[in-house]
């Protein structure tokens, strides 16, 4: 599963058609959420599918189909452009944090059973010793909602 | 490399690293974006596999922390889609290098 996830996120960030990016990620999103399910941590896995397969996958092909025409083709010049440094920063990133995790002590492998989040006790969590974080974070979605229909409005033609 | 969490770690900075350089590399803004939600993304799988692997697990710092972050990039993916949408209308295109009003 996670040569599933790798390889169609590898893929969603270079390929050519936007549309296929986005579909690509769908599976991504998906994939992440299987890891979740292996992860013992099935609320967030169910929450990763309802939020980023449900809505953000879907948000972005709108986005895209709003934004058609926009893409033409690149010629190979400015394509070439930064490929290099991007690449290099991205593999030196990944080099630098595989080797702090192939060198840390902290992976001793733990015999214990798997933890369990039933959704209970997610719940009575929430309602009380993160109480504030979910109203702070109720007010930044509606923030965000409105937010972002006010941007994405029509703006108005102003006489020059 | 026998830990299963080390495996995991891997997974979550090869998907990080694929999100950086996506968000380096492609010049289309709603691209960078889809970069920067793989990060994050790769973020969340990590206190997954923390809190998995961890000890202390059922405080549940992980699962809270995740199911905050998700809400907190959910907001952030619509905002910044209806932003690539408004400098869409107005300049006609989302190629990253093209919006160049700011350059000195």
């Amino acid at each position: 599963m996670a040569g599933v996830t790798i390889g169609s996120a590898i893929a969603a960030m270079s390929l050519r058609n936007i549309v296929h990016c986005a579909l690509l990620l769908t599976i991504t999103f998906s994939g992440l959420a299987v890891l979740y399910l292996q992860l013992n941590a099935q609320f967030v896995a169910f929450a990763q599918i309802l939020v980023y397969v449900g809505a953000v996958a879907i948000l972005i092909v709108f986005a895209i189909l709003l934004t058609r025409g926009s893409e033409r083709t690149p010629d190979a010049s400015q394509k070439k452009r930064g490929l290099g440094w991007g690449l290099l920063v991205a593999l030196g990133t990944f080099g630098v944090i595989c080797k702090a995790i192939l060198s840390s002590r902290l992976l001793s492998p733990n015999a214990e059973t798997a933890p369990s989040a039933p959704v209970k006790l997610i719940g009575r969590q929430l309602m009380e010793n993160y109480v504030l974080p979910l109203e702070i974070v109720a007010l930044l979605l509606t923030a965000a909602l409105v937010g972002a229909a006010v941007i994405a409005l029509q703006e108005r033609r102003r006489p020059e | 490399m026998t830990s299963p969490l080390g495996h995991y770690l891997v997974v979550s900075a090869a998907l990080f690293a694929i999100g950086l350089a996506g968000a380096l590399i492609r010049r289309n803004a709603i691209l960078v974006l889809i970069g920067i939600e793989l990060m994050l993304n790769a973020a969340n799988l990590n206190f997954i596999a923390f809190w998995r692997y961890g000890k202390n697990a059922e405080a549940l710092s992980g699962i809270m922390f995740v199911v905050f972050s998700i809400a907190v990039a959910a907001a952030e993916a619509a905002v910044g889609l209806a932003l690539i949408i408004a400098i869409y209308r107005h300049y006609k295109t989302t190629r990253v290098d093209e919006l160049t009003n700011l350059k000195g």
